[in-house]
C-alpha cells in the first residue's frame, strides 16, 4: 500500500510542478491575445487596457496562478480568449477524441506486439526473427510525419478511406450501426499511422525482454519437464519478463501522445493536437496551459496504471516494505 | 563481433550525405528561391537513355514538358525537345559554405530548366529546395543535439558530483521535463516565444527550444555515470593527493561520460531533425521562402496537392537514408557501450 501512496504523491507533485512551470513560461511570452487588436483602429487603446485588466494579464504572476488554481477547482481551468468561454469544457471534448484514438491504438499495438515479440524471441536468430527485426528497423527509420503523409497519399490514390475529420457530414442521420461504421472508417488512417509508429519499439522491447528470460535456468528446467511450448512462453516466460515491459507501457504512452498530437493535425482529427496548435497561433495562453497539463495528466495517469500493473505482476514490490 | 571497426560504416555514409547538403550550392542545379511562375507543380522529369526511336545515348537526357492537350495542369513529355543532362555547368550564383562565390553546378541543362523532383506551387525546383532545406533541418538537429548534450553534461555533472540538495533540485526538475510528452513540451515552449520572426532568428529559436526540451535524459544518464565514477579508487586517490574539484571533473570523471554522451547525441539528432520538421511543417518554425524539410512538406496539408501532385511527397522519401544513417550509428554506439546486451 505504501508503494501506491508514494506513487500517487509523486504523480501529484508532477502535476503541480508542470503547472508551475507552464505559468513561469508565460512570463517569457512576448505579446498576448489582445495585441492583434492594437492594429485595429476601431478599438480604443482604453478598451484593450480594460480587457487586459479584466483577464488579469496585468497582474503579477503569483496572483494569476492562485486565481487559476481557484478556477481549476471550480472546473474551469481558466478562460479562453478566443472562444470567450471557460477552457475546461472546450478541452474535454477534444481530449475525449484524443483518448478514443490513443486508447484504441494502445490496445491494438500491444495486442499485436506481445505475440509477435514473443514469437520472435522464441525463434531468436533464425530467419523469421531476422526478417521481423529488419521489418521493425525499417519502420523505426520512417519518421511519424513521413509515415502519416505517406499513408494519406496512398489513401487518396486508393480513394476508399476518408482522409480527414472524425465523422461524415451526414453523421447525425445515420443509424447506430451506420454511425459506428462511419467512425471506424474515419479512425482507420490515424490509427494505422499511430500503430505503425509505436509498434516497432514495442516489438523490439518485448522480444529482448522475453529472449533474456528464455535463457534463465528455471525455464530450461521447465522445458525439461515437458511443459508445452505455448504454456512455457505465455505462463512462465511472459510474467517473468513483465517488469521492463510494464515500464515500457508507461513510456510508450508519452510517445503515443506526442505522435497523436502530430498525426491529429496531419489527418485533421478533432483532438487536442489541432486545438492546441490553433491556441498557440492565437496566443490563447490558458488553453495552451490547459492542454499541456491535460497531456501530463494522461501520461501520469498511464504511469500510475503501469505502477498498479507492476504491483499486481511483481510480488517483489508487494512484499517490499517502503524504501 | 560486429561493430568493432575503428570507423563506423554508418558514419561514412552520414558524412557523405551531409556533404551533399553542406555543399548544396554545388549539388543543387538552381537557386532554391528562384521562381518559374509559368510552371507550377511540374511533375518530376524522367531521365532517359533510350530515345523514342530506340537509339541509345550515353548521356542521359530528359524530355521537356508541355501542357497536355486541353488541360491546364497536366503535363506530358515533348519528345521533340530533348534536354541532355550536362555536368559541371555554370548557372546561378551561390557562395560555397557561405564564403566562396561560385557559379559551378554538378549538373544542369541548356536552354531549359530541368526538374528531377518536379516543381512546387511557384515553379521552384524541389531538388534544390530539398538540398538547401537540409541545411536548416540537419543543422538545427545537430546544433540542438549539441546544446542538449552540453546542457545535460553540465546539469548531470553538477547533480552527480556535488550531490545533496543540488542533486535533489536538479533531478526533480529533470523529472518534470521527462513527465511531459516531448511534443507537447516543444509546443508549449514554442507557444511562449515570438511567432513572427525572420528565418535566421527562427533557426536559432528552434535550436534553443530543442536544447531546452531534451536535456533531462542525458542529464540523468550523466549523473549516474558521475556517481559511480567519483567513487572509483583512482579518483579517491587523486582527491587524497589534493586534486581540486575542477581537475577531478576534467581529468577523471567527465571522460567516463563520453560514451553515454555520444550515444545520446546519435539518438537525439534524428529526433531533433524530426522536431524541426514538425515545427516548420505546422508553420511554427522556419518561414518561407527559406526552405526547410518541414515547410517543404507542408503543402501536402492541402487536400488538392495531396490528390493531384503526389510528387510533392518525394522529398520525404529521400530523407529516409539520413534517418537510417543516424539509427544505424546510434545502435552501433549502443552496442559498443554494452556489447553483450540483446539488440532491441
Amino acid at each position: 500500500m505504501r508503494y501506491l501512496l508514494r506513487r500517487s504523491a509523486h504523480a501529484a507533485f508532477l502535476l503541480l510542478g508542470v503547472s508551475l512551470l507552464a505559468f513561469a513560461f508565460t512570463v517569457l511570452a512576448p505579446g498576448s491575445y489582445f495585441d492583434e487588436m492594437r492594429l485595429n483602429p476601431q478599438i480604443a487603446p482604453e478598451t484593450i487596457v480594460a480587457l487586459r485588466s479584466r483577464y488579469e494579464l496585468d497582474r503579477p504572476l503569483p496572483v494569476r496562478y492562485v486565481h487559476w488554481v481557484i478556477s481549476l477547482a471550480h472546473g474551469d481551468m481558466g478562460f479562453s480568449f478566443a472562444y470567450n468561454t471557460p477552457v475546461a469544457p472546450l478541452l474535454l471534448v477534444r481530449a475525449r477524441n484524443t483518448l478514443l484514438l490513443t486508447v484504441t491504438v494502445m490496445l491494438l499495438a500491444w495486442g499485436i506486439a506481445l505475440p509477435l515479440g514473443i514469437w520472435s524471441a522464441d525463434h531468436l536468430g533464425r530467419l523469421p526473427d531476422r526478417l521481423l527485426s529488419w521489418g521493425t528497423a525499417a519502420l523505426l527509420v520512417i519518421p511519424d510525419l513521413v509515415l502519416a503523409l505517406g499513408l494519406l497519399v496512398i489513401a487518396v490514390k486508393m480513394g476508399r478511406l476518408p482522409t480527414g475529420g472524425m465523422v461524415s457530414l451526414n453523421f447525425e442521420n445515420l443509424s447506430f450501426l451506420g454511425k459506428t461504421r462511419d467512425l471506424l472508417l474515419h479512425m482507420a488512417l490515424p490509427v494505422a499511422a499511430l500503430v505503425l509508429s509505436v509498434l516497432p519499439l514495442l516489438v523490439r522491447h518485448v522480444r529482448a525482454a522475453v529472449a533474456e528470460v528464455l535463457l534463465a535456468p528455471f525455464l530450461l528446467a521447465a522445458e525439461g519437464h515437458g511443459i508445452p511450448r505455448r504454456t512455457l512462453l505465455y505462463r512462465y516466460a511472459l510474467p517473468a519478463a513483465a517488469n521492463p515491459l510494464v515500464a515500457l507501457f508507461g513510456f510508450s504512452i508519452g510517445t503515443l501522445l506526442s505522435g497523436s498530437l502530430l498525426i491529429e493535425v496531419v489527418m485533421s482529427w478533432p483532438g487536442l493536437g489541432p486545438f492546441l496548435l490553433e491556441a498557440i497561433l492565437a496566443r490563447d495562453i490558458y488553453v495552451v496551459i490547459g492542454g499541456v497539463l491535460l497531456s501530463t495528466l494522461f501520461l501520469v495517469g498511464g504511469n500510475f496504471l503501469a505502477d498498479l500493473l507492476l504491483y499486481w505482476a511483481d510480488p517483489r514490490i508487494r512484499t517490499e516494505t517502503g524504501a | 563481433m560486429r561493430g568493432r571497426r575503428a570507423i563506423s560504416g554508418w558514419l561514412v555514409v552520414l558524412v557523405a550525405l551531409h556533404a551533399c547538403v553542406l555543399f548544396a550550392g554545388f549539388f543543387a542545379p538552381y537557386d532554391p528561391t528562384e521562381q518559374d511562375r509559368g510552371r507550377p507543380y511540374l511533375p518530376p522529369m524522367r531521365l532517359h537513355f533510350l530515345d523514342n526511336r530506340g537509339h541509345f545515348h550515353a548521356r542521359p537526357f530528359a524530355y521537356a514538358l508541355k501542357l497536355a492537350e486541353g488541360s491546364f495542369d497536366q503535363y506530358e513529355e515533348d519528345t521533340r525537345r530533348a534536354l541532355p543532362l550536362k555536368f559541371m555547368v555554370r548557372g546561378a550564383n551561390y557562395r560555397l559554405l557561405g564564403l566562396l562565390p561560385s557559379r559551378l553546378h554538378l549538373f544542369g541543362a541548356e536552354n531549359e530548366r530541368i526538374y528531377l523532383l518536379g516543381s512546387d506551387a511557384y515553379g521552384r525546383d524541389q531538388l534544390s529546395r530539398f538540398l538547401y532545406g537540409g541545411r536548416v533541418s540537419l543543422f538545427a538537429g545537430l546544433l540542438g543535439a549539441g546544446v542538449t548534450v552540453l546542457l545535460g553534461l553540465c546539469v548531470g555533472a553538477a547533480a552527480g558530483y556535488y550531490g545533496g540538495w543540488r542533486d535533489d533540485l536538479l533531478m526533480r526538475l529533470a523529472e518534470l521535463f521527462l513527465a511531459l510528452p516531448w511534443l507537447y513540451l516543444l509546443f508549449a515552449l514554442r507557444a511562449f516565444l515570438p511567432l513572427a520572426v525572420g528565418p535566421l532568428e527562427a533557426f536559432f529559436l528552434i535550436v534553443a527550444v530543442l536544447g531546452a526540451v531534451g536535456w533531462a535524459r542525458p542529464a540523468r544518464l550523466v549523473r549516474g555515470v558521475v556517481l559511480s565514477a567519483k567513487e572509483r579508487d583512482f579518483v579517491r586517490a587523486a582527491r587524497g593527493f589534493g586534486a581540486t574539484d575542477g581537475y577531478l571533473l576534467r581529468r577523471h570523471i567527465l571522460p567516463a561520460t563520453s560514451s553515454v554522451l555520444l550515444t545520446q547525441a546519435a539518438i537525439l539528432v534524428p529526433q531533433f531533425i524530426l522536431a524541426e520538421m514538425t515545427l516548420s511543417f505546422l508553420g511554427l518554425g522556419v518561414p518561407e521562402p527559406v526552405p526547410s524539410w518541414g515547410n517543404l512538406l507542408s503543402s501536402l496539408q492541402q487536400y488538392s496537392v495531396l490528390v493531384s501532385y503526389w510528387w510533392m511527397y518525394l522529398p520525404a522519401l529521400i530523407m529516409l537514408p539520413f534517418f537510417l544513417g543516424y539509427l544505424g550509428l546510434g545502435s552501433e554506439l549502443q552496442e559498443r557501450a554494452e556489447p553483450y546486451k540483446i539488440e532491441r
